[in-house]
This record gives C-alpha cells, sequence and structure tokens, in this order.
C-alpha cells in the first residue's frame, strides 16, 4: 500500500467516527420525540400524515402489534414493486418503452427491495422504467431502511422500559426515520452528486455521436422480426456499424443518495457506482462511501444515548471499527498485489504516481485500487451491496473478504438498524456465554438474559448461515443451479455462495457473473432474502417485548461490565467464532482453494 | 391484522408520494436548475454547438492516431452507454489471460517499438465498460505511437496530455486519471 493509500483509508474512518456523535446524538432526539431543528417544517407534515391514516402518536404496541404492522408494511411495499414492475409497459415516465418484467425477475426484485437486500437480478437502464425506478425502488429504499431502524428503536426500549408491555409505535418510528433522519440526509447528498456530474432528469436517453466508428457482428432479424438460422441452426450474423453511442440518462442522483444512506445498494444503472453517471468523481465515491456507513455508524451512538450509558455505544463502535480496520488493510494490498497471471506477460502493475497499478481488471481508473477494494469492504461491512468496482474480478483474497463480512451475519456496522439489533443479538449471546463461564445469571444493560431471549437471539444468528450454506448446497447440485455459474474451477463455486451469502444476509452485491436472473436463481434468492429478513426482525422484537416487560437488575459485584475492552474482545470474539467456525468450510472449497491455485501457477 | 391495514395502507400511500414523487421532484428541480449540464449527462458541444459526447462517458478507439482507452466489455460493441457492463472474468478463469494477450498484441502492432511493460489498466477491461479515463503512464505509454502516426512532435503531445490530466481531488482523493475522448477532441482539434 501506498502512502497515499494509507491517508485515504485514514481520512475515511477519521471522518466516520467525527460524524457519528452528532449524527447519533440527533436521531436520539428524533426517536425520543423531541423537537429537532426541522421541526417547524416538518411537524405539521409529520401531523397531518397520522390524522390521515388514524395514527394516534401517542399510542403504544406491544410488539406483536409492532410485528404484524411492520410485516402488513413491508408486504404493501413489495406487492406494489411487483405489481409497478408487471404493468410499466402501460404506465408513463417509460420514455424508452421498456417492457413488463417477467414475474420470477418481479418477484425477486420485489423481495430484495423490501427486504433492504437490493440484489440487482436485473440491468438498471435495459429494464426499469423511471416510473419503476423512482415510485418502486426509490421508494422502497426509504422505507426498507426505516422498517430496520424502526426495529432497533423498538429493541432499546425493550432496554430502558421496565415492568410494561409495550416497545413504541411502528407507525411514528417508521414515518419519522423516513422524514427526519433519511430524507433531509438524501436531499442534501443528492444535490451534491448531482454538481458532481450524477444525472437528474427524466429526459429519455441521449444520443450522442462517436470520433470512432465501430463494427460489430449480430444476429440478423427476418421480417417477422424473429433471428433467422442457418442450415446448421446457427444464427446468421450480419455486420453493423455503430455511429453513434446511446447514453441512458434517468433520476439518478436522488436514488443514489438514499440507495447509500439506507445501506440498500441497488444501483440505477447495471454496474452501479462503478458507471461514471452513478460515481462520477472520487468526491463522489468519497461521499458515497462514507453515507453507506454513516448511519450505521451514528446509531451506535443513539444507542448508547437511549440506554442512558453512551459508553454501551462507544463500545459497540469500537468493535465493528477494530473488524472494519482489519479487513481493510487484507483487502486492499491483496488487490494491490495484482494478479500473478498478468504479470508473466510483461504487464506493469507496479503502483507508481502515474498509475495505481494492481489487480485493474473490473475497476474504474478515478477509483484505481484503494478506492475499489475500501468500498468492497464497506459495502459488505454493512448490508449495501452497491459497488463501484466488479468484485467477481478481485482476486481470491479480495473477494473472500466482502464474502465473509457478510457472512458474518451483517453486524460490522451492518445495515442501518439491522447492522446494530444484529450486533446487539451477538452482545446478547456474548454475556451468556460469560456467564457461563463465571457462574452468574447473565444480564445486559441492567436486564436479564434468559431462556427465551437466548432461544430468539439464536435464531436470528442461526437463520442466515442456513440460508447461506442450504441454499448453496442446493445449487451446485442441481442442474439449473450450475448452468448459470460463468467463471471456472473455484472460482464458480464462488459465485454461488457469494450470491447466497448476499442474500441470506440482506446484502445485495454479487459476484456479477452469475446469470442469477433465472426463475431458479430468482425464485431461491427470492425466498432467502425474505427468510433472513424477517425471520430476524420478528425474534428481536420478541426479544423486545420480553425485556420490556422486565425490572431492572442493580449492578452488582457479579455484573459483567459491557463497555470496557475485555467486553469488546468478547463480543468480537463471538462473532469471529460464529463466522468462522460455520463458514470455514466453504470459503475452503472457493476463494482459498482459488488463492492456492494461483499462487502455485506462478 | 385488519386495524393494522388502514394505517398501513394509507401511510404507504403517502410516503410513497413523499419520497417517490415529490422528493425525485425536488431534486430534479434543483439539480436543473443549479448544475443544468451535470444533470443531464455532462454533455459536451464543439464551436458550432454540436455535441461532441459526454466528458464522463468513455468511446471506443481503435486507430493508431488516437489514444486508446479501457478495454471495455459491453455488448454488442464496446462502450455501448445503453448497458453497462463489466467482464466479470475471475483472476484465475484462462479467458482473462486470453484477452490480455490479444490486448498487448494489439498494442506491439500499432507500436513494434515500444518494449515498455503496458501499464495494467490498458490491457484490463473497467469496471463499467464506459470509463472515461485512462492512467497517466498508460498514457505516456502511447505518446510515441501516434506522434508517429500523426507525424507531429511527441512534445506537443506531451503538453496535450499533461493539459487533458486531473490530478487527485483535493489533492488526495482518488486517482490521477487522464481523460480519452476530451484529449483525442483536443488532438483533432489541433490538427484541423
Amino acid at each position: 500500500m501506498t502512502s497515499n493509500s494509507y491517508f485515504q483509508v485514514i481520512v475515511y474512518v477519521v471522518t466516520l467516527l467525527a460524524l457519528a456523535k452528532p449524527l447519533g446524538w440527533y436521531m436520539a432526539r428524533v426517536y425520543e420525540g423531541e423537537s429537532v431543528g426541522l421541526n417547524r417544517l416538518l411537524a405539521p407534515i409529520e401531523r397531518l400524515m397520522y390524522r390521515l391514516s388514524g395514527v394516534n402518536p401517542k399510542e403504544e404496541m406491544r410488539w406483536t402489534d409492532y410485528a404484524v404492522g411492520l410485516l402488513v408494511f413491508n408486504l404493501l411495499g413489495a406487492l406494489a414493486v411487483f405489481a409497478l414492475q408487471r404493468l410499466q409497459a402501460s404506465l408513463p415516465f417509460n420514455p424508452q418503452h421498456l417492457s413488463g418484467i417477467s414475474p420470477d425477475s418481479a418477484f425477486n426484485t420485489a423481495a430484495s427491495f423490501a427486504t433492504n437486500t437490493n440484489w440487482q437480478g436485473y440491468s438498471g437502464e435495459v429494464t426499469m422504467s423511471y416510473l419503476t425506478q423512482i415510485l418502486g425502488l426509490t421508494v422502497q429504499n426509504f422505507v426498507s431502511a426505516a422498517t430496520g431502524m424502526a426495529v432497533l428503536v423498538a429493541l432499546i426500549r425493550g432496554f430502558t422500559r421496565r415492568n410494561v408491555d409495550t416497545i413504541g409505535n411502528f407507525w411514528v418510528d417508521l414515518t419519522r426515520s423516513t422524514l427526519y433522519i433519511l430524507m433531509p440526509l438524501s436531499l442534501i447528498l443528492a444535490l451534491v452528486l448531482a454538481g458532481q456530474g450524477v444525472v437528474q432528469t427524466f429526459n429519455s436517453y441521449q444520443a450522442v455521436p462517436l470520433v470512432e466508428t465501430v463494427s460489430y457482428e449480430q444476429p440478423k432479424l427476418g421480417v417477422d422480426g424473429v433471428a433467422l438460422q442457418d442450415a446448421g441452426g446457427k444464427p446468421v450474423m450480419e455486420s453493423v456499424e455503430a455511429k453513434e453511442q446511446v447514453v441512458a440518462v434517468g433520476p439518478a442522483a436522488s436514488q443514489v443518495a438514499i440507495k447509500q444512506l439506507g445501506t440498500n445498494g441497488g444501483g440505477f444503472f447495471n454496474v452501479n457506482s462503478a458507471h461514471p453517471l452513478e460515481n462520477p468523481t472520487p468526491l463522489s465515491n468519497f461521499l458515497e462511501m462514507l453515507s453507506i456507513l454513516l448511519i450505521p455508524g451514528a446509531l451506535c451512538y443513539t444507542f448508547g444515548m437511549m440506554v442512558g450509558d453512551t459508553r454501551q455505544g462507544w463500545a459497540i463502535l469500537t468493535a465493528m471499527t477494530l473488524v472494519f480496520v482489519v479487513l481493510v488493510f487484507i483487502a486492499v494490498p491483496a488487490e494491490q498485489s495484482g494478479n500473478p497471471a498478468l504479470a508473466a506477460l510483461s504487464v506493469d502493475q507496479s503502483a507508481s504516481i502515474s498509475q495505481s497499478g494492481g489487480n485493474m481488471e473490473g475497476k474504474e481508473t478515478r477509483f484505481g485500487i484503494t478506492n475499489s477494494a475500501l468500498w468492497a469492504v464497506v459495502t459488505t461491512a454493512a448490508s449495501n451491496g452497491s459497488v463501484n468496482a466488479m468484485h467477481d474480478s478481485f482476486t481470491p483474497i479480495g473477494g473472500m473478504v466482502p464474502m465473509w463480512l457478510m457472512q458474518i451475519g451483517e453486524v460490522i456496522f451492518g445495515g442501518v438498524g439491522s447492522g446494530l439489533y444484529g450486533m446487539i443479538m451477538f452482545a446478547i449471546v456474548a454475556v451468556f456465554v460469560s456467564g457461563l463461564m463465571i457462574g452468574r445469571t447473565p444480564e445486559y444493560l441492567g436486564k436479564k438474559i434468559e431462556a427465551y431471549e437466548m432461544k430468539m437471539a439464536a435464531i436470528t444468528i442461526l437463520i442466515p448461515p442456513l440460508m447461506v450454506l442450504g441454499g448453496t448446497a442446493l445449487a451446485v447440485m442441481v442442474e439449473v443451479g450450475k448452468a448459470s455459474v460463468f467463471n471456472p474451477g473455484a472460482h464458480g463455486f464462488s459465485e454461488v455462495l457469494y450470491a447466497f451469502s448476499s442474500a441470506g444476509n440482506n446484502n445485495g452485491s454479487a459476484f456479477g457473473g452469475i446469470s442469477a436472473n433465472t426463475p431458479f436463481y430468482n425464485t431461491l434468492l427470492g425466498l432467502a432474502m425474505l427468510f433472513s429478513r424477517f425471520w430476524l426482525a420478528v425474534p428481536v422484537l420478541a426479544i423486545a417485548g420480553s425485556l420490556a416487560a422486565k425490572k431492572k437488575v442493580p449492578v452488582g459485584l457479579g455484573t459483567l461490565p459491557t463497555h470496557t475492552p475485555l467486553f469488546i474482545a468478547l463480543l468480537i470474539g463471538t462473532v469471529l467464532m460464529v463466522g468462522a467456525l460455520t463458514f470455514v468450510p466453504a470459503l475452503a472449497l472457493g476463494p482459498v482453494v482459488e488463492h492456492l491455485q494461483m499462487i502455485g501457477a506462478k | 391484522m385488519i386495524k393494522h391495514l388502514k394505517p398501513a395502507i394509507i401511510l404507504f400511500v403517502l410516503l410513497s408520494v413523499l419520497t417517490g414523487v415529490i422528493y425525485p421532484a425536488i431534486v430534479t428541480g434543483l439539480a436543473q436548475l443549479l448544475f443544468p449540464s451535470q444533470a443531464n449527462g455532462s454533455l459536451m458541444t464543439d464551436n458550432n454547438g454540436k455535441t461532441t459526447g459526454s466528458s464522463l462517458i468513455g468511446q471506443p478507439f481503435s486507430s493508431f492516431g488516437h489514444f486508446w482507452g479501457r478495454p471495455s466489455a459491453t455488448a454488442p460493441f464496446p462502450y455501448n452507454a445503453g448497458a453497462s457492463s463489466g467482464s466479470n472474468l475471475g483472476p484465475t478463469n484462462p479467458a482473462l489471460v486470453d484477452a490480455v494477450k490479444a490486448r498487448i498484441q494489439a498494442l506491439k502492432i500499432a507500436d513494434p517499438d515500444n518494449k515498455a511493460p503496458v501499464p495494467v489498466d490498458l490491457i484490463t477491461a473497467s469496471g463499467s465498460g464506459l470509463d472515461p479515463q485512462i492512467s497517466p503512464a498508460a498514457a505516456t505509454y502511447q505518446i510515441n505511437r501516434v506522434a508517429k502516426t500523426r507525424n507531429i512532435r511527441p512534445e506537443i503531445l506531451r503538453a496535450l496530455v499533461d493539459a487533458n490530466t486531473e490530478s487527485r481531488q483535493w489533492g488526495f482523493l482518488g486517482e490521477p486519471r487522464v481523460n480519452v475522448l476530451k484529449l483525442n477532441l483536443a488532438m483533432d482539434q489541433l490538427s484541423h
């Protein structure tokens, strides 16, 4: 790594941590219903929304009501996205006259966006109308993020309340997350991105002349529009000359902003934030990357504030940051070291003042190695899943880091809300394990952790591995699963493992070579996303309800403090143990074998 | 469940209007007002007002008298800005090595005297297939070929490359880079 490379990573981490406190403080005030600077503008809108929908914001919900409200709301969202995709051909704002989307792909995308996964089985600019993008996908980007934040806040209330059976009002948490946190931040980010060159227009795609014409072959169509075939059954090709280039545009900036801030990750264009009109400059790249971890990081401080002890939040943020930084310093050097197969061909892969060098296949010149590898770690630490380089072309180790970050459950920052509630589940397991070791009843933040909480926490920790390993095993056993694989050998297995790691942890990034837009993968990955989202959210709410009903245990001699370096180590250890024990065998078959083959082939 | 249906439906509609209609409309209005060029794709025009391309979207170049950009994996032709795509070739895929060998050979045929190692970004496909830029090293590598083909002094091209090189943003962000389309347009302008 070059000194500039270190510097860029350090600036990123320092900026991220510096913003945790102010934004975390602001969000805590939003969730505690206190007045914030934007109240004068937004409070009337908020009140109007409650009045129209018949919601009494003062009314509290039991955890079961909270969960049912959440499920109904998310089901509606998924149905709306499904319907918009199926009907887009006959709806307005479709200047490219894109046709309706197949049922399996529409199901996959609906599940994907309702679960905050934002896996892209489709290619944005050749598939989705502007209406589907804004009214379907952008809306889900907001409300799926707000849903995750609401579940987190309900869980926090479980710790702060005592002897009550309610955990807040889902409609209020949902509305306030969207109105006071996600929308203002997105508006600012969208405008800055537009200034850098991210497109924001409802005009149709722009044709521009090419300086040099290119000729290419394409299948010749008969008068009936069907591809002609010769006697041998091969398609008849014709030579065509392209004199112009059609530049896909659209209302991208508004969607890209919330795509990053809400840890969604579904790109406006096919190649996501590698596209020059979605991420045009190093500055836009820095801001988009910062936005991925901004809210998940700050929510740690919100958590600390709401439980009345900010050290608790800092402890969790420290654990996340430590794992994150270590993995950055594995991924960046792995990519910087380049590809041994190319080194043999008199290719210059060394870093110098005039090139970034390294493994540049699938990477953009303006981002180089540092920003591509850093982004890969950031986007998979969070359950974001947007990419600014093609992960499929990463070196085996460089690609294993993002894959493993997803597999350990998206808790190193993680999704907005979902990352922290996932991490709190690990904290519950950590205090339980240590409680067993010192022979005391485990407690966390003054609440006793008993069999019920442990069962629920165990479910949340075990569902994603079940989806990942079960799904991968099934896909590599059947022909339809294997047919979609693009790269040969161990890397092909990695493509399948990555796909299920991504769907099974609601990330959304991909080893993009795999042809996942098939009925088999669309269905299986769609189901994995749904299970991993809601079979986690509901048990977490159950814990929230159970904790809220308990009394507060005073801190005693046998209480394990949960803000100390010891606990931070214990928490990291728990996350790593679960992640390592569960996934090392699968990783050995994919990236590890490929790495050995790559360095052995020299 | 029924009691949750009404707030769910109405709030969903209201939030959809807010985040799916009003929010994109505000962003579009302000972006078109404040950054009209960027918001519409950063299109460039020549002196006669004719569009010459987008400063953010690369174009395919293969003639010896132009600087070449990053290899592009878009279909059906390179730099198809209507369907972005990377190659997705894995690092151990033999097809990657074959593609790189063919690109190196094309560069050697175009410039047999150049014995320098090839800068990696010049023979690897970009992530988007639309990368508008190459590294300064990749531009330098091509100066002699273009100078010979065009019969102009390399120093003139060196100056032109430098003029079209962007350094790291704010001095430290990203990587230094040369915009290939702008460079070639400037060069064509020069020889007219």
